[in-house]
């Protein structure tokens, strides 16, 4: 048995689970299953195989933990690992897959979808079914069709009821509806775009003359993954390297006469899509490479990273110095230390998002307390220069606290005889401080350090809450701020809808980052030596 | 301890003789001591007082603010906080406290019920691989999920098309990346308090002839209960406060949270005429947490020191 102590059961306890804990296991397990099937299989039909596949994984991976005797410790874990892979583990993955791919607005659809899309549009055809028509109308303004054929049948469809067989004269009222007059009449027509009849199989287009059978107008045919324009006959084909769905004629035809026609130039087009039905596809290294290469980003891009570094080195400095001063005044026993702590603390009580826009406020440039105290003081927020410094300054509150508790801490740990030695050995107090205090202060909370840096290295809330990243940099092709740092670019480029949403360009950056956060905290950390605390600990 | 050693355990406070003597040492250090964490204090508590005098100022603009409210109807004192809570069309903040309430509840003990068997069993089971996930565990956490916050953005969106109630724009989306966010690190620090709780106690059950389920929830979970209420209540607080991921993943006003709304309604546009009513809100804000960390300060010293020093 690989299962460890505890599993050793005593001489004449059962070593066979109960009938109703396997029967609960069961049950359970096959809930769990049948919904997780139910869900990849929808995704698997709308062409989102990624999290189809996730899903799939972690499902199978409950099975096997939940159903083999020898994995029976992990079962106490079956929902923790669940939500790791969920929560944590599938983002980081699809993060990759993202910065790889043109997701982002004009290609939001999966090239599923997009066909789904195309094939749910309709036209008139020229020949087909056509009625005469009367309208009908009832009391709560719905309108209701009494058909004619040219064969003379009728019928009577309400709404997107199905079509039902009447015969006779047309009457005034029939079926709680009453004849319309020929203003109501007119005006079906003009809702007419948004008013279908008929039932889903059987659209009906309103037109003034006459009622017609809609029929589908685009044919996917997935072996030549081609789309067909039924209405004139064009052939459409999809183009994965940029996500559309070109004209293949026009294009080859190009492309015989002139070896650099592109794609992009003979896009399908429909009504509402102007820019054409994009779908979203692999690109390649297209994200990294506008990253790293691209002219017009480079100024901006080399800005943010400067300042992110900056700014996350500066802010561990400065708070870590005040914490450690202020953990050294503590020190001892005094009057009052209980009271000075506690209001000292006060700033690591307080919701960031609160504490950085209240010092907003305070730095408010025509009525923050600043500058009503301060005469002269010009606009902080309208100057890149002195934004930084008020971050640093803000952060600084925010982040002061913590190390306090921390160096407290690691203080009280350093043995007493050391200084008695070096006392012995004459050194003074400062000698003391920087050959003592200091080193083993920094070999305690070192690790503690390197989390604080990569903790600012995305400390997004202080940024946005501070002054949304601005100034804003001039003529920055995305646009960005002279206090943004990547993180907060990153939320720009996805989210804030100027130059629309980019996801694959984002997620290339959040790439950048993870690449840097992860080489900060294993260099500068000592992973090596983290291990071995850890392996001792396990 | 004698006073010699006593103050030669402070790391200024190793002696050499100077001009002075020891009394007058002591008193001019006390007197530097108590200057700089007077000017600290003012610090630490200036943006606080005048939060909070800013929730009483009735004129609402931050033009007409003072430190001391300059209130000559007492009645008006309170004027932030009646239109703050008056007027739901305009801000839900009912609404935003209820959720933020519920998001950081649901997740809380989400987290504790969670995390404790996973705990439980890394620290009583012996199994292979378990130094691996272990060490897995805390390499995941060296990315915080904000970090994909795009790609949990997208998931939401697609997960909600199937499964409502976890989507995007839902609390259960939020909660879902929540607990799953912070497991590794839960699972750590409550494995570490299981560690010292002794084996003989779990041991002299199974000999008893309790299963292992029933020592776990009959022995274990009691013991573990203060950590397990401490992790449960930072929790709580950590999510109450979130910011990122609840802007990102919330969308409508009247799913937003407490942070969310804050920010969005009373920061994005107008900030200065809406001065009073931020500061009424930052004030019934950030009450549930600065209660929490008064309280618990002497835990959460312990608790952070603990990593310091073991690290």
């Amino acid at each position: 048995m690989t299962t460890g102590t505890l599993t050793q059961r005593p001489v004449g306890t059962p070593a066979i689970p109960g009938v109703v804990t396997l029967i609960i296991r069961y049950i359970g397990l096959m809930i769990v299953d049948a919904f997780a099937l139910w869900l990849i299989f929808s995704l698997i039909n709308d062409g989102i195989w990624e999290l189809a596949v996730a899903i799939a994984a972690i499902t199978l991976l409950v099975n096997v933990i939940n159903l083999r005797p020898q994995l029976k410790p992990l079962r106490w874990m079956s929902p923790a690992f669940a939500l790791l892979a969920l929560g944590v583990i599938y983002p980081i993955v699809y993060t990759v897959y993202v910065a790889f791919t043109n997701y982002g607005d004009g290609h939001l659809l999966t090239k599923v979808q997009a066909v789904q899309l195309l094939e749910r549009r309709t036209y008139v055809p020229e020949t087909g079914v056509r009625y005469s028509w009367e309208a009908f109308l009832n009391e709560a303004g719905e309108y209701a069709l009494w058909l004619t054929d040219r064969d003379g049948n009728a019928f009577f469809v309400i709404g997107q009821g199905e079509l039902q067989p009447v015969s006779g004269e047309i009457p005034e009222t029939y079926q709680g509806f009453r004849r319309a007059t020929r203003a109501e009449r007119t005006r079906l027509l003009t809702v007419a775009a948004s008013q279908q009849f008929g039932p889903e199989d059987n659209r009906l287009s309103v037109t003034r003359d006459f009622v017609a059978v809609l029929a589908p107008r685009y044919r996917y045919d997935p072996s030549t993954d081609t789309i067909t324009d039924l209405q004139t006959g064009t052939v459409f084909v999809g183009n994965d390297t940029i996500g559309f769905f070109i004209d293949k004629a026009a294009y080859e035809a190009a492309l015989a006469a002139n070896p650099d026609a592109r794609p992009n130039d003979f896009i399908m087009r429909i009504e509402g899509f102007p820019a054409g039905v994009g779908y979203r596809t692999v690109i390649g290294f297209a994200n990294f490479d506008r990253f790293f290469n691209s002219p017009a980003l480079r100024g901006p891009l080399i800005s943010i990273f400067l300042w992110t570094v900056v700014f996350a080195f500066s802010s561990v400095a400065t708070t870590f110095a005040l914490g450690l001063l202020v953990a050294l005044l503590m020190q001892g026993k005094f009057v009052g230390r209980r009271f000075f702590r506690t209001m000292l603390i006060v700033p690591y009580a307080i919701p960031a998002l609160i504490s950085v826009v209240t010092w907003r406020g305070m730095f408010q440039p025509q009525f923050g307390v600043f500058s009503q105290i301060i005469p002269g003081l010009p606009n902080v927020f309208a100057d890149g220069t002195l934004t930084r410094i008020a971050i640093l300054i803000v952060n600084l509150w925010l982040g002061y606290p913590y190390f306090m508790l921390i160096c407290s801490g690691a203080l009280a740990a350093i043995p007493a005889d050391l200084y008695e030695a070096a006392q012995v050995d004459g050194a003074n107090q400062f000698q003391a401080f920087r050959f003592i205090t200091m080193p083993l202060l920094l070999v305690s909370i070192g690790p503690l350090l390197i989390s604080s840096f990569t903790f600012n290295f995305n400390n997004y809330t202080l940024i946005a809450a501070f002054n949304d990243g601005n100034p804003v940099i001039a003529d920055s092709p995305i646009p960005a701020g002279q206090t943004d740092i990547l993180i907060s670019y990153t939320y720009r480029v996805a989210f804030s809808g100027q130059g629309g949403a980019d996801f694959g360009f984002a997620s290339a950056i959040s790439i950048v980052i993870f690449v840097i956060v992860g080489t900060v905290t294993i260099m500068q950390m000592g992973l090596t030596r983290r291990w071995e605390e850890v392996s001792r600990n396990v | 301890m004698s006073s010699v050693s006593r103050t030669t355990t402070t790391a200024l406070g190793v002696q050499r003789d100077g001009g002075m003597t020891f009394k007058q040492r002591r008193q001019l250090r006390n007197l530097v001591r108590y200057a700089i964490l007077t000017v600290l204090i003012v610090f630490a508590l200036f943006p606080v007082l005048w939060i909070v005098s800013a929730s009483f100022n009735p004129l609402q603009s931050m033009a007409s603010q003072s430190l001391i409210p300059n209130v000559s109807d007492p009645a008006l004192l309170f004027k932030n906080y009646t239109d703050l809570l008056g007027n739901p069309d305009r801000y839900p903040f009912f609404r935003w406290l209820l959720n933020s309430t519920l998001v950081a509840s649901v997740t809380a003990i989400g987290i504790v019920m969670i995390t404790a068997p996973a705990a439980y069993a890394f620290s009583r089971f012996n199994f292979k691989g378990r130094r691996n996930l272990l060490l897995f565990m805390l390499l995941v956490q060296v990315f915080p999920n904000l970090l994909a916050m795009v790609s949990i953005f997208l998931m939401l969106q697609q997960l909600g098309v199937y499964i409502p109630f976890i989507g995007f724009n839902t609390p259960g989306g939020l909660i879902l990346v929540y607990i799953g966010g912070a497991m590794g690190t839960n699972i750590w620090l409550m494995k570490g308090f299981f560690d010292s709780i002794p084996r003989e106690l779990d041991e002299a059950a199974l000999v008893d002839g309790a299963t292992i389920l029933q020592t776990y929830i009959r022995i274990i979970l009691p013991a573990a209960r203060p950590i397990l209420i401490v992790i449960g209540v930072l929790s709580f607080v950590g999510i109450f406060n979130e910011f990122v991921l609840a802007r990102v993943l919330l969308r409508d006003k009247e799913s937003w949270t407490l942070m969310v709304g804050l920010y969005v309604n009373f920061v994005s546009s107008n900030f200065a005429n809406q001065w009073g009513l931020f500061a009424a809100g930052a004030v019934i804000g950030m009450l549930p947490t600065l209660i929490v960390y008064l309280v618990l300060q002497d835990q959460i010293a312990s608790g952070t020191t603990a990593g310091a020093v073991k690290g």
